[in-house]
């Protein structure tokens, strides 16, 4: 089997990290915000599995089996929050959820 | 045993937990049994005899050992630096009495407060505070050191404004719960200061070390003793209600009457005398301090006697005579007859609780009516109460021979006289006053035994109403009438040959170091017997003759005492208005005081603090969380992009530098 | 790439789509790898799972266009793209300068990943995690009925008095939907 060095892993993960912590910034759409936070999550795994990998060890990989628990119930729970938010709102506009200004 | 002496504070304060926590549900929960006052009244009373029974059988163990003391350390309290204060205790035949009088008086009185208080709705609250007081004043008796002391000081002070104030939809009450906590502060105001002095200048709070230091000492302490003496003293006169504090004790009367037998005559209004004899090495070293304090006590002995003979509120009679008999044991402990001073409060603990109690059982039969001149011809129809209070009015008055009251009085009135520093004269004098006081004593007590128990009825309806109390209160009066007849055998006269157990043999090791310290000094002259049997005699007949005064004026010539509170007029009002000296305080003390704080209020507060200090600070604040709050926009994306752009930041910072 | 392509696409649905594909993606570089279990996860939990629900929401709330009128190039989002390159250069440089060889992960047996193994490590090392993560998913479900569910059944079944006053004709029961 091919051997790509774990180097390559860590950078493809540094730049899906980069693109989805951009995403949060720019998008407005609250659903397109949940999605970029998730590719950084995939990023974070990635560079698990690409340590795991290095390493031989299956510790790494339990802990991407905790992160992926985490974001089923972490989307579970944030799209029950957004219905009942667009329920209030009727907008998914990020902009227009400002009840928390000072 | 001694080491178990924890148990006897351990033992109320359970009583505190279960009738604070738990005492309304088990009220109700047993309320189809039980009367409501009967079973918050049972655990407030068993935890208190248990504790009695601690106390007694360490009185057991000590009886016959020599020079008993023992101090049980449970644990460190405070530790600062070279300041240590220890919670532990000092197990010495002083603190024991202190432990017998206050369990044993005080099982008494819960027994009867059973009874006392089965018609009101708070008793749970009542025995809660009752129990915690007979806890605050076990820790008072006995601690070893003045933390200690004047910890437990303030716990019985607190306590005292609880119960005084226990009927607090009463405004009365409230009010003298309220007047009754702020003079004792005055007086705790010296008793601290005291304190503070004994720990800058010995660097210690136990009263061992203190003593050790002291009479280790050649007279370099000398001026230092006489402001901690001083200062101390202050402390005493607050809580003993003595001139020119004594003002809140008669209005105590106000709250329940178990808890003016208890707190107000028998227990914590003798903590002063207490704490006095405590620090008798002091005293003693501080013999012009001691001279001020004996005539201070004889001359609220005499001004409290006059009160009595005027007042017509029963409980004020007494309240007035606890006064005067606190005046005694004062004079006592000021003449260096520490021994005595205690002796005579522990007889009095016993024969002005029975005589509270019983006008209590008067009061409770008669509907709370306490107006000796509604009153009258009772004896008929409560010959118990009538027996135990006669028999407590005969110790009060001293009646000769047989009651506890005689013996122990006239052991101070012979100290008084053998007085022989700084003058002979001064001892001829302080024991004059006494003597005068006595017969006064004599003459207001019967007074009021033949207002309330001889003669016609007054008042019709109320006698009618009027009945025998329950057993659970007349059985403790029993017990108390008992011992007011026969403590006064433990201390008879020594020089009739006669044994005083309390002065020689059970006290004398507490007070042996300021004996030896008075005896250098040739403190007391020491009187023979010719004169001690003259003493005695005169005491005797003083006694008998105010008794018979009273029956004189009151029965068989009833017209006498309203023509010669007539010829009197004017004085006679004075009395009967206490000297006016609340109006007085009232006019010198406390209207200058409220101008003082009017002034403060109106000038410094509302234009320096208000304005500048509180308003200022929040308006700086006010104006700070409008600067704040434009951060605060409520976009979502703004606090994320200040997370992200954080991030970078710290990425920069930690790769690149 | 398709990550490029989640956030500039207009339309949400196109944005989740290619969410999707970037997961697959992920996926078959976990097999590369040879981490088949984490793979497979990837696939079931990820596109299965969470790109459908996004989706299904997606649909439900017709939220395809957040932004009515996209504005892609106004400075503040000049500045974020700026952070964002600073963020992955930094990363960079850390992963350059931390393992600046081509690290060798030949001494690595090739069924590491395999089911097997990863599954032997839950269940021995790791049982407590697998059991917090059982946990947490039970929270997140009672999480979720809760959001969802509660409020409205209140709403509709609790006594809520204003809304059936009488005496406002006007409003009908079915006009608050």
């Amino acid at each position: 089997m091919e051997h790509i060095p774990t180097t390559w892993y860590l950078l493809l993960a540094a730049i899906l990290f980069s693109i989805g912590a951009g995403g949060v910034l720019i998008r407005r759409n609250t659903l397109v915000i949940f999605m970029c936070v998730e590719m950084m999550m995939n990023a974070a795994n990635l560079t698990f599995v690409a340590f795991a990998r290095e390493f031989g060890s299956t510790t790494g990989q339990v802990f991407v089996f905790m992160v992926m628990t985490v974001a089923a119930v972490e989307v579970a729970i944030g799209l029950a929050i957004l219905v009942e938010l667009y329920r209030h709102v009727k907008s998914v506009n990020i902009d227009s959820f400002d009840s928390l200004k000072g | 045993m001694v080491e178990y002496v924890w148990l006897t504070i351990a033992f109320p304060l359970i009583g505190v937990l279960i009738n604070l926590f738990f005492g309304r549900l088990l009220e109700d929960a047993f309320s189809k049994w039980f009367k409501r006052s009967e079973v918050t009244g049972f655990i407030g009373s068993v935890t208190v005899v248990l504790s009695f029974l601690v106390s007694f059988a360490i009185f057991l163990q000590a009886l016959g050992i020599e020079h008993f003391s023992h101090q049980v350390k449970l644990w460190d309290w405070i530790t600062i630096g070279d300041f240590h204060v220890a919670i532990s205790f000092l197990v010495d035949p002083l603190s024991i009495i202190m432990l017998l009088v206050v369990t044993g008086v005080g099982s008494l009185i819960h027994i009867y407060a059973v009874g006392y208080m089965d018609h009101d709705e708070g008793s749970a609250r009542f025995f809660t505070y009752l129990n915690l007081f007979v806890a605050s004043m076990l820790v008072l008796v006995l601690s070893d050191n003045y933390a200690g002391l004047y910890v437990g000081w303030e716990l019985v002070g607190v306590c005292s404004y609880l119960l005084i104030g226990f009927w607090f939809f009463k405004p009365s009450a409230a009010d003298a719960g309220k007047k009754a906590f702020i003079v004792n502060r005055i007086g705790d105001f010296g008793f601290a200061l005291g304190i503070f002095l004994i720990w800058s200048t010995f660097g210690t709070l136990d009263y061992m070390e203190v003593f050790h230091e002291v009479g280790a000492s050649h007279g370099e302490f000398a001026s230092v003793i006489n402001w901690v003496t001083i200062l101390l003293f202050v402390g005493a006169i607050g809580k003993s209600a003595q001139i020119p504090l004594y003002v809140w004790l008669p209005d105590a009367m106000e709250g329940p009457t178990p808890v003016s037998a208890l707190i107000h005559a028998a227990t914590m209004v003798t903590a002063g005398v207490y704490m006095i004899a405590r620090n008798n090495v002091l005293f003693a070293m501080a013999p012009n301090v001691s001279l001020v304090i004996a005539f201070v006590g004889a001359i609220t002995a005499f001004f409290a006697a006059t009160m009595a003979l005027v007042a017509f509120d029963l409980k004020r009679v007494l309240a007035y005579s606890t006064i005067s008999q606190l005046g005694y044991m004062i004079l006592a402990v000021g003449v260096g007859a520490y021994a005595a001073g205690i002796f005579h409060l522990f007889t009095h603990a016993f024969f002005k609780a029975l005589l509270f109690m019983a006008a209590g059982s008067v009061m409770h039969a008669m509907k709370g009516v306490i107006d000796m001149r509604r009153l009258g011809g009772l004896k008929d129809k409560m010959p118990e109460t009538y027996w135990t209070f006669l028999i407590g009015a005969a110790a009060l008055s001293g009646f000769p021979l047989i009651t506890a009251g005689f013996w122990s009085k006239d052991n101070i009135l012979v100290k008084a006289f053998e007085l022989q520093q700084p003058n002979q004269a001064f001892g001829i004098i302080l024991y004059t006053i006494g003597i005068i006081t006595a017969l006064l004593t004599a003459f207001y007590t019967f007074r009021a035994v033949f207002m309330t128990f001889h003669g016609e009825p007054r008042d019709k309806n109320l006698y009618d109403h009027a009945h025998e109390n329950r057993r659970v209160m007349t059985l403790p009066l029993w017990i108390l009438a008992i011992f007011s007849i026969g403590a006064g055998f433990l201390g008879l006269p020594s020089k009739l040959g006669l044994p005083n157990w309390i002065e020689d043999g059970w006290l004398y090791s507490v007070m042996a170091e300021s004996h030896e310290i008075l005896e250098h000094a040739h403190h007391f002259a020491h009187i023979g017997f010719g004169l001690e049997i003259a003493l005695l005699s005169i005491s005797a007949v003083v006694a008998l003759v105010g008794i018979f005064g009273a029956w004189h004026v009151y029965i068989r010539y009833p017209q006498i005492a309203v023509d010669t509170a007539r010829y009197a007029g004017r004085f006679y009002q004075l009395v009967l208005d206490k000297y006016r000296v609340d109006e007085l305080y009232d006019t010198w003390i406390i209207e200058p005081g409220k101008g003082l704080a009017d002034i403060l209020a109106k000038i410094v507060d509302m234009n320096f603090i208000d304005k500048t200090l509180v308003d200022g600070s929040a308006n700086s604040v006010r104006g700070l969380g409008h600067i704040m709050a434009i951060l605060q926009t409520g976009y979502i994306r703004n606090y994320v992009m200040v997370i992200f752009v954080g991030i970078v930041v710290m990425g920069v910072y930690f790769f690149l530098l | 790439m398709a990550a490029i392509a989640v956030i500039f696409s207009k339309n949400a649905v196109h944005s989740a789509l290619f969410l999707l594909l970037n997961f697959i993606m992920l996926a078959g570089l976990y097999i590369l790898m040879s981490a088949q279990f984490i793979a497979a996860l990837q696939v079931i939990v990820y596109a299965g799972a969470i790109v459908v629900l996004i989706l299904f929401v997606i649909m439900l709330l017709g939220a395809e266009l957040g932004e009515s009128v996209p504005t892609w190039f106004t400075p503040k989002n000049m500045f974020v793209a700026l952070l964002s390159l600073i963020l992955l250069t930094l990363a960079g440089t850390a992963v350059k300068r931390n393992f600046p060889e081509n690290l060798s992960t030949l001494n690595t047996p090739s069924d590491w990943g395999s089911v097997e193994n990863v599954g032997m490590a839950l269940f021995t090392d790791y049982v407590l995690a697998f059991e917090i993560a059982g946990v947490l998913l039970l929270v997140g479900i009672i999480g979720v009925v809760v959001l969802s569910g509660w409020e409205r059944k209140i709403e509709e079944i609790g006594p809520t008095p204003i809304k059936q006053l009488p005496d406002i004709p006007y409003i009908q029961q079915e006009d608050i939907f």
